[in-house]
């Protein structure tokens, strides 16, 4: 029931889930200084993979991310918990942030840091879980 | 030195694949952790012998004053030293012991993070630290017990070990919290210096009781006693490293740790009855049985009633002879753990009435067992008998109850060498019996362990005086707070705990003589009184706890959900509310003057698809005006310019509703099935708890108590974050551990979710 034949949504899904997946992680990355973050960067992706999956199917999405969304919960945990890892060897408290800037040619540089290794936990943490609930849910319907 | 820990846990994370690389040789190549261990802690012996101690402090949440802060003092030095000693020749041991077992990988994995946790343990300064090492060291032991995972019989036993040292550990948390209120710090040594004389605390009381039950949980002493037997279960290196070095004794090192603060009256009433209780109830029941597993841990639990007695006797002949018995228990239990494991594994049975007549076929292991045995039984030149004759002399200078327990360890002692004798000769000696396997002598690697170990407590006894001048001294000053003047030695002339001990050797033999006739008979005495012990009280509450819980599920949880919410609702508002009117009063100050046009248009939205909502006779329309109500509250956010928020809600709309009409799918037909009455009381709850909201947020815009914090938040989220969006710096950086707990949170729902549809699938299936 779930899977649609429109030929409408299917198109739409098709060009629109590379373009939500980028937006996602522009969002993700852009979060410390501007609106976004991993929360909301990872509900639309989330809402990609969704969308996907209204149109094809919930098998094809299955072997379209090849992971298990439990995965993708795990790895969301571990990279938070390994945000708390540079503080630990540098003997400060837990979790405190840790910013690496590495200049790039030209003008531009790069910032990276322990807060964003935590926001891509979270953004990881939400599409596993949501994916979750929604490939399960679609799963059932089968039975 | 946090780092010897630490090393512990990634080199288990490590384990499962350094066993499928080497093979067969796995055992030796894991060892190479616990002996650099042996060596690292050795090289301290020089310094924290002369009295020295070293406080290693690292950063963890000091807001909290809870820091990852280590100290190494002789006593802690001594636990370190026997743990990683022991344990390095318990990894070699397992790799013989199961080898080709297909798990084998997983065991190491658990055991060597149970080694990481207890030298955690022993290390640890902080009460919060130590608190979660002894934690870990319950949940690694559990999993040990329960390692042969098929048999039920080893499930319950883990899940007893569990339920009991988990149960004491809560307590002890308690007792931490009460003990840094008194002293004013969480470090050990800052409440044992601080100054403040514990016993004359007001919650010297508590905390003492507190601390004491999760001492004696874990250290299996009377009525806990009896998860140690029954851990018995697990393999048996893991049997030689819990009850030799390791877990059990972790509740005596607790003690033995906060005995210079804690000790007074009370306590030493407490520990001195609790420890000889243990004592006789264990000694007795060690004779009970045949099983030579059985009999070890009885008469472990029997050692560890001995040091919780010399510690509540507390003189300076009681903590000297608690330290030389702690050294010299661990080596020969060790060593005798491992012998009866090599035992079962190479004849196939450890049933000493099947056992006889070995000797010929393994002379080492015989003659190992006998020397073991004899430490066991304090018999001369082992270093069993130095300990053996400081308990006897501390009793008969104890004040506490002078003779009584003189006595009583006179006849624990008898007790204690006819089953040592049952151990050392029945399986060796005499007519030759056949056995399920054919008796062979066990591989270098399992004996490896017991020779070093025997020939430590030999070395000992024999130069006893210079041990005790590099490390027993100083483990004493940590004990006792000075520096106790007894001076160890293997011969002290012929006195009266001499002649204690050969009175009761003598009278032991005699015993061990009897021994086919007296153990079917105590096995049987134990047998009936054992329907009143405390094993039967456990499970007595066990089954309470399962009865009072389906009980209030039923109560509670009957699967109606309008119910639920009405719980919910009644419960959170009514106390809020109450707290509200207490507190602020029933005034309405809403200003509405200077209200946009278009904040109206939004609330009547707000307003009108919330009825549209609850009336729709249709669930679609009912799911789809969630969703209008949804986007009205993510308008709002952004109308008050909080753009994360708003547009999280709107992500979150889109895909609550994706989700609802999945469910959906999945029900039956809208019908009303809700009475009249029910529908009434359903308004008048929600309008109940609607309009304390209206009231609380209202007044939420007229008080402020104290300053908003987010003006801090505004301030530096740039200067200390180096972000610009508030909200998401708040996100990861400065709220970040709960951030963590969260996405915890959000994993858990998610396999709520998963296991909630796979069982309702896998149901359907049956």
């Amino acid at each position: 029931m779930m899977n649609s034949n429109t030929v409408i949504l299917r198109t739409a899904a098709m060009y629109l889930m590379p373009l939500q997946l980028l937006f996602s992680i522009f969002l993700l990355l852009r979060g410390h200084d501007e609106p976004g973050g991993g929360f909301i960067g990872g509900l639309v992706a989330a809402g990609a993979f969704v969308l996907f999956a209204f149109s094809y199917g919930s098998d094809a999405l299955r072997s379209l991310i090849r992971l298990d969304p439990r995965d993708l919960l795990g790895a969301g945990l571990l990279f938070g918990l390994a945000s708390a890892i540079p503080s630990l060897l540098r003997g400060e408290p837990l979790l405190t942030a840790q910013w690496w800037t590495i200049a790039l040619p030209g003008d531009a540089e790069l910032k990276l840091s322990s807060p964003l290794i935590f926001d891509i936990g979270v953004y990881l943490a939400v599409v596993g879980t949501i994916l979750t609930f929604v490939i399960q849910l679609m799963e059932a319907e089968h039975e | 030195m946090l780092l010897t820990v630490m090393l512990g846990f990634v080199v288990a994370m490590a384990a499962p694949w350094l066993v499928k690389l080497s093979g067969r040789y796995s055992g030796w190549l894991l060892a190479l952790y616990p002996f650099s261990l042996v060596v690292y802690f050795a090289q301290w012996i020089p310094v924290i012998g002369q009295g020295h101690s070293q406080l290693t402090t690292y950063q963890w949440f000091p807001g909290l004053d809870i820091s990852l802060s280590l100290y190494l003092d002789g006593l802690s030095l001594l636990f370190a030293l026997l743990i990683s000693i022991i344990g390095t020749f318990v990894l070699i041991y397992a790799g013989s012991y199961l080898k080709g077992h297909k798990d084998l990988g997983r065991f190491y994995l658990i055991i060597i993070a149970f080694m990481a946790s207890m030298l955690g343990l022993v290390l640890a300064d902080n009460v919060i630290t130590l608190f979660v090492f002894w934690e870990l060291t319950s949940i690694t032991s559990y999993f040990l017990i329960g390692f042969q995972h098929e048999q039920a019989s080893a499930r319950k036993a883990a899940l007893q070990g569990l339920f009991v040292t988990v149960g004491g550990g809560l307590c002890l948390l308690a007792g931490f919290v009460l003990l840094a209120i008194m002293g004013g710090s969480y470090s050990i040594q800052g409440i044992l210096s601080s100054g403040v004389s514990l016993p004359e605390h007001g919650l010297y009381g508590a905390a003492l009781v507190l601390v004491l039950l999760g001492a004696f949980t874990k250290s299996a002493q009377f009525p806990f006693h009896f998860w140690l037997p029954n851990a018995m279960a697990a393999p048996t290196p893991v049997s030689a490293f819990l009850h030799s070095a390791t877990m059990v004794k972790a509740g005596v090192y607790l003690l033995a740790r906060l005995n210079p603060g804690m000790a007074s009256d009370l306590w030493s009433t407490i520990l001195t009855s609790v420890g000889a209780l243990t004592v006789i109830t264990a000694v007795v029941m060690a004779l009970s049985h045949r099983d030579m597993k059985k009999i070890l841990a009885y008469s472990t639990v029997m050692a560890l009633g001995t040091l919780v007695m010399l510690l509540g006797i507390g003189t300076e002949l009681a903590l000297t002879a608690f330290v030389v018995f702690l050294l010299a228990h661990s080596l020969y239990k060790g060593a005798l753990f491992m012998l009866a494991g090599a035992v079962d594994h190479a004849v196939g049975t450890k049933d000493l009435s099947e056992l006889s007549g070995l000797r010929k076929a393994m002379p080492v292991t015989a003659l190992l067992m006998l020397l073991a045995a004899m430490s066991l039984a304090g018999i001369p030149p082992l270093f069993g008998f130095i300990a053996k004759e400081l308990l006897f002399e501390s009793l008969l200078q104890a004040s506490v109850w002078g003779y009584g327990l003189l006595l009583l360890f006179v006849f624990s002692a008898i007790l204690l060498v006819a089953v040592a004798a049952a151990l050392a000769l029945k399986p060796f000696y005499g007519q030759y019996l056949a056995t399920p396997k054919t008796p062979h002598e066990p591989p270098v690697a399992e004996l490896l362990g017991p020779v070093v170990l025997i020939v430590m407590a030999l070395l000992l006894s024999l130069f006893a005086l210079p041990a005790q001048q590099w490390l027993l001294s100083s483990s004493m000053l940590a004990v006792a707070g000075y520096v106790p003047e007894v001076k160890l030695a293997l011969w002290h002339g012929v006195n009266m705990p001499l002649m204690l001990s050969a009175v009761s050797l003598v009278l032991g033999i005699m015993l061990w003589t009897q021994w086919h006739r007296v153990q079917p008979w105590l096995s049987r005495v134990i047998a009936q009184l054992s329907r009143f012990g405390p094993e039967r009280g456990y499970f007595k509450m066990m089954d309470g706890i399962t009865w009072s819980a389906s009980w209030q599920t039923r109560f509670l949880q009957n699967g109606v959900l309008g119910l639920y919410m009405v719980v919910l609702i009644l419960s959170t508002f009514l106390l809020a509310g109450y707290t509200f009117v207490r507190s602020y009063g029933l005034h309405f100050p809403l200003d509405v003057q200077d209200s946009y046009v278009y904040e109206w248009v939004v609330a009547f939205l707000l307003i009108v698809s919330a009825l549209f909502a609850s009336t729709t006779r249709y669930r679609l329309a009912a799911v789809a005006a969630m969703g209008v109500l949804g986007f009205a509250v993510a308008l709002t956010f952004i109308h008050f310019s909080a753009p994360d928020l708003g547009i999280t809600q709107l992500l979150v709309e889109t895909l609550t509703v994706i989700l609802l009409v999945l469910v959906l799918f999945k029900l039956p037909e809208f019908v009303q099935l809700s009475s009249p009455w029910e529908r009434a009381r359903d308004i008048v709850v929600a309008l109940f708890g609607g309009v304390v909201m209206l009231f609380i947020l209202v007044a939420a815009i007229d008080i402020q108590y104290f300053d908003s914090i987010s003006s801090y938040y505004i301030d530096n989220s740039e200067l200390l974050g180096y972000g610009r969006n508030i909200v998401n710096v708040i996100l990861v950086d400065f709220r970040v551990l709960d951030t963590l707990g969260e996405i915890f949170v959000l994993a858990l729902a998610a396999l709520g979710v998963l296991s909630m549809i796979k069982l309702r699938a896998e149901d359907r299936v049956k």
